[in-house]
């Protein structure tokens, strides 16, 4: 350090407001070191919230553990719970109400998120604001909102029926949208569909936007009608998107838990009780630990399969 | 894009300004919780624990819970073992569990300390509200609101000349508050539909709610007075052929052939609330509700006084009324065990009972409810000693919950839903509680 | 988002006729849709007897009875009481007489509020800051098994929230982390962590390496390089994924109803158990309702380039 040069001097303040390499190669951390720094914490914490309850659950579904008697003995049943939840005819029924929501549901949205989304895409004057209207349901507390649609859902004082009763002329209080059993599941339907067309045409309209134009372009040179190129390139170029929407509303609407637990609470009687309501009753009010340990495992393994079954397809679809 | 994280940080530090200002200050010494039900009587305890603040300088926080949602809450409140609550006044059913799993603080010694004797109350309160085992002198909260099964009519419909002539001439009798189940119907049908003060009017409005326990309390009025008991001889387990018996599917029948005549419009997830509010609004003639909600009722604006009146639960083969009512107990948890002993040592004392009776509380104390004048107190007090003479409570095993929620599903599934009949909701009620005693290794 | 992408289909231009029709109908769709949310902002401005009338008031005398009644809570008394106390003291106890009513204190609706507000930006800083490095670790480096973590990651969003809440309430049952705030930030956390993992790593693959690596060359550390050129870089990204996890964390109610009671419970499952005298108050549930859904509809409008990318995990980014 006995070379006074300016430029040395220059040098080495420079290297002082910068961090000196020499030192940072030595102090600093090795890549695999940082990888394994950065990624642990997130490991860590998803092992202790997610696969150590996870690996609980497991065990727990095999015994006659219940959470409300911490003092009684817990017994090993094996695959009881398994084998009396699958031959459960209480059980069948929910998954049944789930299964007939998920696909009533998936389907309204489909459709109509797609139609939205053709015609989002033809870009009318000022289509940027009617589109972040129509967004705005999504993001909202689905408890909160579904909350509010049962107001709404009033026989009578309800601005839903009155709407229904001005359109078609029934009296406002000759129908009861959340108390009938045959328009209880259609309620949860339309508050669904209100809540999430958005999404299914937001994902749709990234779809449309992504078919390149010479496309069309060459088309139009072929004379294809309108109706023609919208079945043979919209609609299979758009496919992967659409599927992809009807991969996560379909995961959600498995799980669906907040929206039916305010507007019905799975009745009238039980017909809108869906599996999430189901697992509920069992785990938090009857507190059969064991059994609900179990369910949860069976709809934990129906999910992952379906969904992996699907993506699977979605994948087939792509690469055509 | 910075300004999207500009915004977060500024609604961050907007929300917390706004919030800021209004947390509690730091209460002075020592603060007592006490959860209950969010309802007419809870307003009636806040009034009278000013008294107990100004005299030991403890401040009262409350919780309470509207009743659809009370069970849950602070059933997993007490299972999760939380220290919300230092007192909790627990419906009678928990008393099983609660007590069992040591959520409750076991009163016994700290009774006999304080000189607090259990024969100063009436005696089927302190069955149902304190002891566990049942009947045994194991205390675990002290009688804190008594309460049974009513009914309220509009006085002034049945007292109107021109309906109750009409009523008369069609059914060959006075209209009067009904005296059995059948009579009810009746009555409830002659109004149903009918116009009165230009209003559509219906006939009754009664428990049908899915999510707790509404419908099972609704429809247990009907059954205990068509002769329904849960097993027979009682402690034996005994379910099938008494709680599928003849009896308990005329009464389960009666129930449905009232929901489906007389109630209002929508009338399918009700509990009381949503009672309340059709008596309120001048919708139905009668209605079933709690007696805890009467004192409210008659001093109401539109519908009190003069308009209204009460009737005990009509009987058909027995007199009797499905209890309510609660009392109220230590929570194990709570870090204030000694200041909470201390309310419930004020709290038992007669002149606060007296008090709570005047306040619109229902007091469980002899000293309230034996005094020559009580049934004068109120037009509805005399109902009052005589629905809490003949009530039944349900099920109060550990195992209520499951209990519970199976009457809940079959009897919705049937009365509501309209699934099966009768007779296979019961069968599949006493399959499911066979089931559940099983699990218990009790059967 | 929707603005935003408009440089394809130059070409093939629908005709001005198609347009107008398309627009009509998706304006018509739009009304319908915000229909129920103006609903629930006049909700809040009416008096209870206005909000349950028959037929639905349209216009109405707007008072701010379901905001006190929000805030405040009220007890019955009669009128010789009411005649003694001195003037009413503030618009929410002049409210409060009118209907015999004295005002006894606050209502827990700002705790709970405030809870909400403590839960969902403590989750949402300790999501997006575990996301972060994470998301670049995955991103810069080799990491064995890289696929199937991210696959590991994302699958915990596939259990039923009521599943994954029974071993959670033994678990916090025996740390005393029941009804607290700390294990409510805790569990939005680790639901919030995939979603930041994945949308993260998309963002942080669209910044070039060549950016550290030119600054590793001029001396940098990884990790200086990391602080001082791929944050800046990922500020955007950050931010969009910081408001879709204060979102999840905001609306989530599955979690709360069951593991929160009082100290730490959030505003979602308070709100629909919001009763006044008889019933529910909905003119104070809209009033609940509108405060709550302001930040968020707020949220969204800023969003809106970021939205499709959230909601799809980063699976679709345009």
């Amino acid at each position: 350090m006995n070379d006074t040069s300016t430029v040395r001097r220059l040098a080495t303040r420079a290297a002082e407001a910068t961090p000196p390499p020499v030192v940072a190669r030595v102090g600093g951390l090795g890549d695999r070191a940082i990888a394994w720094l950065f990624i642990a914490p997130t490991i860590v914490l998803l092992l202790a919230i997610n696969i150590f309850p996870l690996i609980w659950t497991i065990y727990l579904s095999f015994t006659n553990f219940r959470a409300n008697r911490p003092n009684a003995a817990v017994e090993w049943l094996g695959t009881r719970w398994y084998t009396s939840i699958l031959t459960d005819p209480d059980i069948w029924a929910a998954m049944q109400v789930t299964a007939r929501f998920v696909v009533a549901t998936i389907v309204i949205q489909t459709v109509l998120g797609f139609l939205l989304a053709v015609l989002i895409d033809k870009k009318f004057r000022g289509h940027g604001f009617w589109t972040t209207l129509i967004l705005l349901p999504m993001m909202l507390s689905p408890a909160v909102v579904g909350n509010f649609w049962t107001f709404l859902f009033q026989p009578q004082i309800g601005l839903f029926n009155y709407a229904v009763s001005f359109v078609t002329g029934l009296p406002p209080s000759s129908f009861q949208m959340l108390g009938d059993v045959s328009l209880a599941p259609w309620a949860i339907a339309i508050v669904d569909t209100w809540m999430w067309t958005p999404y299914v045409m937001l994902i749709c309209l990234a779809g449309l936007r992504s078919i390149p134009d010479y496309i069309y372009e060459a088309a139009e040179v072929d004379r294809a009608s309108k109706w023609r190129q919208f079945w043979s390139i919209t609609l299979p170029m758009a496919l992967p998107f659409i599927m992809l929407a009807v991969l996560f509303r379909g995961i959600e609407n498995f799980k669906m838990f907040d929206m039916v637990n305010l507007l019905t609470g799975g009745g009238p009687g039980s017909t809108t009780e869906v599996a999430s309501i189901s697992l509920k009753r069992e785990a938090f009010e009857k507190w059969r630990t064991g059994y609900s340990s179990a369910f949860a495992i069976i709809l934990f393994v129906t999910v992952f399969g379906l969904a992996n079954i699907y993506v699977k397809a979605l994948n087939r679809v792509k690469q055509r | 894009m910075k300004t999207l994280l500009a915004s977060v940080g500024a609604v961050g530090i907007l929300a917390a300004a706004l919030a800021v200002p209004a947390t509690p200050a730091a209460a002075q010494g020592k603060t007592l919780t006490l959860c209950w039900a969010a309802w007419d009587p809870a307003n009636a305890l806040v009034e009278l624990s000013k008294d107990f603040t100004a005299q030991s300088g403890i401040e009262m926080k409350f919780e309470f819970v509207p009743w659809p949602n009370f069970a849950d809450r602070m059933l997993n409140e007490l299972n999760s073992k939380g220290q919300l609550c230092d007192l909790l006044i627990g419906d009678s059913q928990w008393l099983g569990g609660s007590a069992e799993n040591g959520h409750y603080v076991k009163l016994n010694e700290f009774f006999e300390a304080e000189n607090i004797s259990m024969d100063d109350f009436l005696p089927a309160t302190v069955y149902a509200y304190s002891t566990w085992p049942k009947g045994q002198p194991e205390y675990w909260a002290l009688p804190a609101m008594g309460d049974a099964l009513g009914w309220t009519y509009r006085k002034d419909w049945f007292e109107n000349p021109e309906i109750a002539a009409e009523f008369k001439e069609k059914h060959g009798r006075d209209l009067a508050p009904p005296k059995t189940w059948d009579e009810l119907k009746e009555i409830a049908e002659f109004f149903q539909g009918r116009e009165i003060d230009g209003k559509t009017v219906y006939g009754a409005a009664i428990f049908t709610e899915r999510g707790s326990e509404g419908i099972t309390m609704g429809v247990t009025a009907s059954l205990y007075s068509h002769g329904f008991a849960y097993d027979d001889p009682a402690g034996s387990y005994k379910m099938d052929g008494v709680v599928n018996s003849a009896d308990a599917v005329a009464g389960l029948e009666a129930y449905k052939a009232l929901f489906d005549c007389c109630t209002p419009p929508g009338y399918t997830n009700s509990y009381m609330q949503e009672g309340l509010d059709a008596f309120k609004s001048g919708q139905v003639a009668m209605q079933m509700n709690w007696f805890a909600f009467f004192p409210g009722l008659y001093k109401d604006e539109q519908v009190g006084g003069d308009k209204i009146g009460f009737f005990v639960n009509p009987g058909q083969k027995v007199e009797a009324s499905t209890l309510g009512g609660q009392g109220i107990s230590v929570v194990s948890y709570s870090q204030n065990r000694d200041e909470a002993l201390q309310y419930i040592k004020w709290f038992a004392t007669a002149d606060v009972q007296k008090k709570w009776w005047s306040l619109g509380g229902y007091s469980c104390h002899r000293a309230v409810l034996e005094d020559p004048g009580f049934a004068d107190t109120a037009p509805f007090a005399a109902n009052f000693l005589n629905a809490m003479g003949n009530v039944k409570d349900f099920w109060q095993e550990p195992a209520y919950a499951d209990l519970l929620l199976a009457m809940q599903k079959r009897t919705h599934d049937y009365i509501v839903a309209g699934q099966g009949t009768a007779q296979e909701a019961l069968d599949a009620l006493v399959a499911d509680w066979t089931e559940t005693f099983e699990e218990e290794g009790k059967m | 988002m929707a603005a935003g992408i408009s440089t394809a289909h130059s070409v093939v231009e629908p005709s001005p006729l198609v347009r107008r029709i398309a627009g009509a109908v998706v304006i018509l769709y739009a009304l319908i849709t915000i229909v129920p949310l103006i609903w629930i902002g006049l909700t809040s401005l009416k008096s209870p007897p206005d909000s349950i009338s028959y037929p639905p008031k349209i216009l109405f005398e707007p008072t701010l009875e379901g905001y006190c009644n929000l805030f405040t809570t009220r007890s019955r008394q009669t009128a010789e009481y009411l005649q003694g106390l001195p003037a009413a003291s503030g618009r929410c106890e002049e409210i409060a007489r009118q209907r015999s009513m004295v005002v006894v204190g606050a209502s827990n609706f700002v705790p709970r509020f405030w809870n909400s507000v403590i839960i969902a930006f403590g989750s949402t800083f300790c999501a997006v800051t575990l996301g972060t490095l994470a998301a670049y670790g995955f991103s810069r480096f080799k990491v064995p098994l890289k696929d199937d973590l991210l696959f590991f990651i994302l699958s915990t969003r596939m259990m039923p929230p009521i599943a994954v809440a029974i071993p959670i309430f033994l678990m916090y049952r025996e740390l005393g982390l029941s009804d607290t705030k700390l294990g409510m930030i805790l569990l939005y956390t680790s639901v919030n962590v995939s979603l930041a993992v994945w949308l993260l790593k998309g963002f942080i693959d669209e910044i070039p390496r060549e950016y550290e690596e030119a600054a590793m060359i001029d001396g940098y550390s990884r990790l200086q390089a990391f602080v001082k050129v791929v944050l800046p870089q990922a500020t955007t990204g950050i931010a969009a994924t910081a408001i879709f996890c204060l979102i999840f964390a905001w609306n989530e109610y599955a979690f709360a109803v069951l593991l929160t009671s009082g100290t730490a419970q959030t505003a979602p499952p308070f709100i629909p158990i919001i009763i006044g005298e008889g019933g529910q108050d909905w003119p104070a549930v809209a009033a609940a309702t509108t405060l709550f859904l302001i930040p968020i509809v707020a949220f969204t409008i800023l969003l809106r380039k970021h939205l499709l990318r959230g909601i799809t995990f980063g699976a679709v980014r345009k």
